[in-house]
């Protein structure tokens, strides 16, 4: 059953277009990484997603309009739509018991479980945790809530990476059961690769790229190439080539792995160098 | 859309917990603006720290107006009056400044995304905001203002204990029952009375991007200070007026200057508060605007 679909969902901000006739389905169990640059459209997506903003187009979350029918989906539906946005004043105890008190599927045992693998006391407040501490709580609170839907919009910003780890490791082993769909966006696109089951590249509220994980790993493949190869490797049309240590490193998209491999070492790029591929060529197409 | 069945009683359970958002919206509304009582209270340890002093020369002052009985009532009214006024003037201030703050503060502190990532409704968090101001702070404020009116009394009755005639007098002056009765009223017709102030500031908190103090008041200042130049005219500052201070002269028969006190309970005049049109219509402008933050709340981001 599809978890989001889209169709020809646009918003524009006056003149400027945050989106632009996305197309879009995200089935049930996936977990989707949004990926593109500083006011590509990702967070408007996410919003309109979240019913926080309203739009123009075709949108159904769960079945549901999120913008009509906000309150009904956010009972199945949880978010962390930015890193410390926890009430600063609240104290961690009163947080969980807020939650308890408002969310009908929060099961609270299962939240102060979470928070006692961590270093969080029930008694501090918000404002004194670090950045990811209040991460690590906002993500019990999020965990412990049974919702069909999780969107995460940058949750892991500003945090070091030993939190930024433990944050995606959790999400992984704690919380998805192949019946849950995520949602996220990060630029911090590599660490994530081995999370996702889906990605997407927006550029410019457009969608220029998406597909599956494994499609992606049988799709792209990069060839560290040897320099007296070089001219044979540029005639396989590489879709973009990078220098590393004086050694050219090219991109190919759908090339036939057996001929490259003479040419050099071939491995799987990261998303992040497909991520620079793809938008290059974008951006030059303008 | 249809719900997928449940396989397991146990989890089943757990989807329908009971939830209560308005209790709960309420209740973090108090927890995150301490100011809501802890003003209140200070104002009351500030009154009965002052009447302790005044207490020392209690009996002497008893005694030199024993002979009037106006100038004796007042004696023996005046710290029971003050404590009420002074408690009311600063609950009305804590709610101003709690309303200009309570939508605006949660978007300058981005933590409107948080409130909005749970299940609680626009309508429910905006009126929850709304009876902090409409019910929970005239309702504290009233069992604050008792407390601290008994406490006063408790003092006053140890202090006269030497003197039986002076006792007397105190009580015959002070209908404690009448008076927490007449102060209940007064409770409600101030709260009904500054609900389109409240509203009107929670409007503003929700719409302005900064210094919602300025959109709040200037608009009236400003028309106030136009019609006074323009056409010479105090009728809008008066309107003004009225509008917080009105409720007094029509919830409450005034004494004329000399006349002789009345019992607390004969000076309600509830007829004339409840037919009054400015009433009725200031509570006709508080549901616009209560209705307008609603929706705006909707379509708020933080800022």
């Amino acid at each position: 059953m599809a978890c989001i679909e889209a169709h020809g969902l646009r918003k524009a901000y006056g003149d400027t277009i945050a989106l632009d006739s996305v197309d879009l389905n995200v089935d049930e169990g996936r977990i989707l990484g949004i990926i593109g640059p500083n006011g590509a459209g990702k967070s408007t997506a996410l919003h309109a997603i979240l019913g926080l903003t309203p739009y123009q187009g075709e949108l159904k979350v769960l079945g549901r309009d999120p913008w009509s029918q906000r309150d009904a989906l956010m009972r199945d539906v949880s978010f962390i739509a930015d890193v410390a946005v926890m009430p600063r004043g609240m104290r961690v105890s009163q947080a969980i018991e807020y939650v308890a008190g408002v969310h009908p599927r929060f099961d609270r045992a299962k939240a102060e479980g979470f928070l006692a693998k961590t270093n969080i006391k029930h008694t501090s407040k918000v404002r004194e945790l670090s950045k990811g501490m209040v991460t690590q709580l906002h993500l019990a609170l999020v965990m412990a809530i049974d919702a069909k839907l999780l969107v995460l919009d940058e949750p892991t910003l500003g945090l070091d990476i030993l939190y930024r780890k433990q944050f995606y490791d959790s999400l992984l082993n704690d919380y998805f059961d192949r019946s849950r769909t995520i949602v996220v966006t990060t630029h911090q696109v590599d660490e994530i690769q081995d999370v996702l089951t889906d990605v997407m590249f927006i550029d410019q509220g457009r969608i220029v790229m998406e597909c599956g994980m494994e499609e992606f790993e049988s799709r792209y493949v990069e060839l560290m190439v040897r320099p007296e190869n070089l001219a044979a490797a540029r005639a396989f049309r590489p879709m973009h080539e990078r220098q590393l240590f004086g050694r050219s490193i090219l991109l190919f998209d759908k090339a036939d792995r057996d001929e490259l491999v003479a040419l050099g070492e071939l491995r799987t790029p990261g998303i992040a160098d497909l991520f620079v591929a793809v938008m290059g060529n974008h951006g030059a197409d303008q | 859309m249809t719900e997928t069945p449940v396989d397991r009683p146990e989890v089943a359970s757990q989807l329908s917990s009971p939830t209560r958002p308005m209790y709960w919206s309420i209740r973090r509304e108090i927890r995150e603006n301490r100011s809501i009582y802890a003003a209140p209270v200070v104002c009351a340890c500030i009154t009965l720290f002052g009447f302790l002093i005044s207490a020392i020369t209690l009996p002497h002052r008893m005694r030199a107006a024993m002979a009037d009985p106006g100038k004796l009532h007042s004696v023996v009214a005046m710290p029971y009056d003050t404590t009420a006024g002074l408690i009311l003037v600063t609950a009305f201030l804590v709610g101003v400044f709690y309303c200009l703050d309570a939508l605006y503060g949660e978007r300058r502190d981005r933590s409107i995304l948080f409130w909005k990532s749970l299940p609680v409704s626009d309508r429910t968090t905006v009126l929850a905001k709304a009876a902090v101001p409409l019910v929970v702070l005239p309702l504290f404020s009233y069992a604050l203002i008792l407390v601290t009116q008994l406490i006063i009394l408790i003092i006053s009755t140890i202090v006269l204990l030497g003197s039986p005639s002076q006792l007397a007098a105190l009580y015959q002056n002070l209908k404690f029952v009448q008076l927490s009765v007449a102060l209940f009223y007064a409770i409600i017709a101030i709260a009904l009375w500054h609900a389109p102030v409240y509203c009107w500031l929670l409007l503003v908190s929700g719409w302005a991007k900064r210094a919602t103090f300025l959109w709040a008041v200037m608009p009236f200042l400003a028309i106030g200070v136009f019609t006074k130049i323009a056409f010479n005219s105090m009728s809008f500052l008066a309107f003004l007026g009225h509008r917080i201070g009105g409720w007094f002269n029509k919830a409450f028969l005034v004494p004329q200057k000399g006349a002789p006190h009345l019992d607390p309970l004969m000076a309600v005049t509830p007829g004339t508060f409840f037919s009054t049109p400015s009433l009725w219509l200031g509570l006709i402008f508080a549901a616009l605007c209560l209705a307008a933050t609603i929706r705006m709340r909707r379509y708020r981001e933080p800022i």
